[in-house]
């Protein structure tokens, strides 16, 4: 058997690592570079039932050598569009895992878009609950372990793909929010989505970004994501594609063994695009000089005394 | 684009907080209003740097690229103190460039400060096409002027604006215009670009510049309103036709 190769509510990766969404646009960026088809799996750019400009410009502003802001607020073409366009395209060069990432601004919103997806080629359904970049909508159901159950529940009735919540950080109980999830019949759950933060230009004396604030990346969130994969992991049964600040294989490792069955990677493929297959090529060596001889073998080893 | 390996030839200052770097290594397929994305030791974003010039290998020199670059934060403070031979990851080949079949017989070339760098590329390779071009670069004052003499030495009509006048026209770039409705190519400020577009009309072609997350079309941080619909700076442009812009 691979010894990278892990599994998600049934659904086979040839490794746990996955590109996260709005890092990866629908991989033809990174296609130039590298052979994708060697990723577990590709969490493609937030969709919306509509099409959405985004925020202002800027919507970028860096944070030293730890990472960046972002406020984009969930550009994306609409999910009619992704349907026609960037799905059979992304399908046409890429056989691994298709995870849908999915945002809206109403239950009526995410169960509309998630029930089109539910007909398409698309593996996992990774209902965001947790973008901190758009008003009325995203992160607001995030932070209340009731909405965040409402919409679960209401997505879990239109689809019969696996459905992973995506957590938001910005809270102050998050398992409180993954066990409302769990209730609600969510599949799995995928934490962290970026931490709410800021920088201001000190010259011009005004924020960095238009928006105001903006989601905090980059490794600098790493412990903190590794914080609340554990505790979620402790405290629900579901499987967990860890996110937050991975950029090496050392952090993949980590990640497992608080309890992450799958890992993406967000911010570190916008500075070194070569980041995810470089993490997979260095995985076995590493796995060989910690004595792991399967992933599955780790995964919340931490949480086992 | 490409993810390649360079090593600093030179890095030397050529005018108030403006330095020239050259780089050693792969510059096939660079076209100019392309731009570089380099890494940066202890910075976590790329420095997206637009590229000035390349030799190419068939010129019986070690291949090169010339950028140039003002210190204008941290990142650009850190890269003026980088010293020869350092190895440089870059991400080049980024962009679109500019649509040099549209010249004309006599196009205009519009820069302003660090908008001027692509514009030398691009004055190299119309002149090599036998066309006359007419440059304008306009600067804040004199300590700022960079690269007149090299223009001129390509061929070029140069005139240069200041907006102290302590150096050739005073005033803004749009006061060298001379009336022809020549087709131009620009890279600037903004408020330089919307007097331009204003002057002169949407008969043209303008780099433009935003803050960036990757530089390759991954994160949407860069993404304008176009009368095309939202396009990447760093995908679709850098480079637009005038007329797309939403100023």
């Amino acid at each position: 058997m691979n010894r990278l190769q892990i599994s998600l509510s049934g659904i086979t990766l040839a490794n746990p690592i996955i590109p996260a969404s709005g890092t990866y646009g629908f991989g033809d960026e990174f296609a130039e570079l590298y052979d994708i088809n060697c990723l577990g799996g590709i969490s493609f750019k937030g969709t919306t039932r509509e099409a959405r400009y985004g925020n202002p410009l800027p919507r970028i502003a860096e944070c030293g050598n730890y990472g960046m802001i972002n406020a984009v607020g969930l550009q994306n073409p609409g999910v009619e569009h992704v349907i026609a366009h960037e799905l059979p395209r992304l399908k046409s060069h890429y056989n691994g895992c298709i995870v849908a990432n999915v945002s809206g601004f109403s239950v009526q919103d995410y169960v509309e878009t998630c029930a089109l997806l539910d007909k398409e080629p698309i593996d996992i359904l990774e209902v965001n609950i947790s973008c901190p970049n758009v008003h009325n909508g995203g992160m607001a159901f995030g932070t209340s372990p009731e909405a965040a159950a409402e919409v679960t529940a209401a997505v879990k009735a239109v689809t019969t793909k696996p459905v992973y919540m995506k957590l938001s950080p910005n809270v102050t109980d998050i398992v409180a929010i993954a066990k409302a999830c769990e209730a609600a019949g969510a599949d799995g759950l995928c934490l962290i989505n970026t931490v709410l933060g800021m920088r201001i230009d000190i010259r011009r004396r005004r924020p960095v970004i238009a928006n105001r604030y903006g989601g905090y990346s980059g490794s600098g969130i790493f412990p903190l994501a590794l914080r609340m994969v554990n505790q979620v992991a402790r405290a629900t049964s579901l499987p967990i594609i860890g996110c937050g600040g991975v950029s090496s294989a050392e952090d993949v490792i980590e990640m497992m063994m608080a309890g992450a069955t799958a890992v993406e990677i967000g911010a570190a493929n916008l500075t070194n695009p070569m980041v995810a297959k470089e993490i997979i090529d260095r995985l076995p060596t590493l796995m060989d000089e910690l004595k792991i001889e399967k992933l599955i073998d780790i995964i919340g080893i931490v949480n086992h005394e | 684009m490409k993810q390649l390996t360079f090593e600093i030839k030179t890095n030397e200052q050529i005018a108030k907080n403006v330095y020239r770097m050259q780089l050693c290594g792969d510059t096939t397929g660079i076209l100019p209003g392309q731009f570089v994305n380099i890494r940066v030791q202890g910075q976590f974003l790329r420095r997206p740097i637009s590229v000035c010039n390349i030799e190419q290998p068939l010129n019986n020199v070690e291949p090169y690229l010339t950028i140039i670059y003002k210190v204008v934060g941290v990142g650009t403070e850190a890269m003026s103190h980088l010293p020869v031979g350092t190895q440089l990851d870059v991400l080049t080949v980024l962009g679109n460039g500019y649509d040099l079949t549209k010249a004309g017989d006599a196009p205009l070339l519009v820069g302003g400060g660090v908008g001027v760098p692509p514009m030398y590329m691009l004055a190299r390779q119309l002149r090599e096409m036998g066309k006359a071009v007419r440059v304008i670069l306009g600067f804040n004052t004199k300590g700022e002027v960079f690269y007149e003499e090299e223009f001129r030495a390509l061929g070029c009509e140069v005139v240069v604006t200041t907006v102290d006048g302590s150096h050739g026209v005073k005033g803004f770039v749009t006061n060298a215009l001379d009336g022809q409705q020549s087709y131009y190519y620009t890279c600037g400020p903004l408020p330089m670009i919307k007097a331009l577009l204003q002057a002169a009309g949407t008969h043209g072609e303008v780099s433009m510049e935003e803050r960036m997350g990757c530089g390759f079309g991954a994160c949407m941080g860069c993404t304008i309103q176009t009368t095309q619909g939202p396009k990447r700076v760093c995908k679709e442009g850098p480079v637009f036709p005038a007329s797309e812009l939403i100023l």
